[in-house]
């Protein structure tokens, strides 16, 4: 009893003290980036690197998405005699949901993977201590560059998902099913809200690329400096940033969709 | 004692990574300015941890260390970047960034710590990487440099603000005889050609003999066995300098590490 309870205390104490040491680390990502932000260069190639060599991913998953939804959505419909209402729904299940949220997903494990993998490395072949001893901070020069590459690209290619998504649907609905395109694209008009709906998705996904971005360079920031070291990180961080993206997308949705 | 002003002291430090380990001992040694010193001793004598404490990415537990006068305080981020940047270090594999070509890893600091115009940053790179016989290399990748290139090029980044303290941690290990004498060479010929003290952390006795001015030689326990001119040393009679030089597998520093008699692990009972 008293063992399970010392187990329990040494737990609890290491997880809090993992905690404090994130919330620094976060705190110091923040501090860096407008030094990092008057380089724009630095931020520009790793927008570059995280987000322009995750589009063939981001489009083909928002393609396939699109193609599943519009089916599903049609025969769940049609049911109702509702499918004048499939480009609504399709929108706004991609511009609310799927396309922050699969995005996201994806993101860990597309760039956040590599993120993690290549500050490892950077660590285990003692390139930070480098910088370091050439009175350079890596959290400046490397780290704050890459945290706003990420924030910059989420949302962009959140969008480019649910683009690409609802060009799916519509390859499906209209041009397959026969769906009339005019409805199709005017319901879109008449009931999608710019702010409300496209604009909560947006600022969903930035935080996304937060959490993602952050989780990505923290885990291997902090990775033991060995092959399993950077292996175990790359590994947390997919799990620690979906379930992270996870529930926040509850919480945000809460907070942005509560009223009808 | 080194016959110039120290540009580096340590005063009786003391050192351990946990409560646990003490890997320094009181240890005391002085660096002579614009002179070759190296520091010798066997894997794990905490040779490397010294060039750490100096650039100070770790406290002392005990002592001080200074660096020209001033004692460094790992604790003040702003006077320890303002000492890092009049030294340079050559780490063990080069720690050259993979990512960018070896003219731009000689750049980094350049680009970093001036506001040089882009073709001046360029003439100083090429001007250090000739001094390391690398000018030819410019645009290669990391990847495609070998072990002692890298080593070379890592010393031009070294130099590409000229240091006043370069420092050295393991400059010959894995090399082989040609890069290690065309090593030690650059060594001895830029500390002459700039003037800076430089500081050699190694285990190889020969190649460090042939170019330092000074050596201290630390024991597996963290202390300081022996100093003095590299003759002085050779003439030692003391049993761990004797082992230590002469390369023999058992002596004051043992073969085995610390373990009960094999007739016991075994389970043979007389």
């Amino acid at each position: 009893m008293t063992d399970a309870l010392a187990r329990f205390g040494r737990f609890s104490l290491e997880w809090l003290r993992a905690l404090g040491h994130s919330a620094f680390f976060f705190v110091d990502l923040l501090r860096f980036s407008p030094a990092a932000l008057r380089r724009f260069g630095l931020v520009l190639a790793q927008v570059n690197a995280i987000g322009n060599r995750s589009l063939v991913i981001i489009a083909a998953s928002g393609l396939a998405v699109g193609f599943v939804l519009a089916l599903q959505m049609y025969y769940a419909l049609v049911t109702y005699g509702a499918a004048e209402s499939l480009g609504l729904i399709v929108n706004l299940a991609l511009v609310r949901e799927l396309g922050p949220v699969v995005t996201a997903l994806l993101f860990a494990g597309r760039a956040g993977t590599s993120l993690t993998a290549e500050i490892g490395l950077m660590k285990a072949g003692e390139q930070l201590a480098a910088m370091e001893l050439m009175a350079i901070d890596p959290r400046s020069r490397v780290l704050a560059p890459r945290f706003i590459g990420g924030i910059v690209s989420m949302p962009l290619l959140a969008l480019i998902f649910s683009a690409v998504g609802i060009l799916g649907a519509y390859v499906v609905a209209v041009l397959l099913i026969g769906v009339d395109a005019g409805n199709f694209w005017s319901i879109m008009q008449d009931r999608v809200d710019v702010w409300r709906d496209l604009g909560n998705g947006i600022v969903k996904s930035a935080v996304f690329g937060v959490i993602c971005t952050f989780v990505a360079l923290y885990q291997g920031y902090e990775t033991q400096a060995t092959p399993e070291g950077v292996a175990h990180a790359t590994t947390r961080t997919v799990v620690i940033a979906s379930l992270a993206v996870l529930g926040m997308d509850f919480i945000l949705t809460a907070l942005m969709f509560s009223t009808p | 004692m080194p016959e110039a002003a120290p540009l580096i002291e340590i005063d009786r430090v003391s050192f351990g990574y946990d409560a646990s380990r003490t890997i320094l001992n009181d240890v005391s040694l002085h660096f002579a300015r614009g002179k070759v010193t190296a520091i010798l001793g066997g894997s794990g004598c905490g040779k490397t941890t010294l060039l750490r404490l100096i650039a100070g990415v770790h406290p002392a537990t005990q002592g001080q260390v200074l660096f020209d006068g001033e004692r460094v305080d790992a604790g003040n981020r702003e006077q320890l970047y303002r000492l890092r940047r009049r030294l340079g270090m050559l780490f063990q594999f080069g720690a050259l960034f993979t990512d960018l070509t070896v003219f731009d890893n000689v750049a980094f600091p350049l680009r970093e710590h001036s506001k040089l115009p882009e073709s001046m940053i360029r003439d100083i790179v090429l001007m250090k990487l000739n001094a390391v016989g690398l000018r030819g290399a410019a645009p290669l990748r990391i990847s495609q440099v070998s072990g002692g290139m890298a080593r070379r090029i890592a010393l031009a980044r070294a130099m590409a603000l000229d240091p006043e303290l370069i420092m050295y941690d393991e400059p010959f290990a894995g090399l082989d005889p040609i890069s290690m004498g065309v090593a030690a060479n650059l060594i001895r010929k830029l500390n002459d050609t700039t003037g800076a003290t430089s500081l050699i952390v190694s285990h190889d006795v020969l190649e460090c003999f042939s170019i330092c001015d000074y050596a201290y030689l630390l024991s597996s326990q963290g202390r300081v066995v022996a100093h003095g001119r590299p003759d002085e040393l050779r003439a030692s009679t003391h049993p761990e300098v004797r082992q230590f030089i002469g390369g023999e597998p058992d002596g004051p520093v043992r073969f085995h590490y610390p373990a009960p008699p094999l007739a016991e692990d075994l389970g043979l009972h007389a």
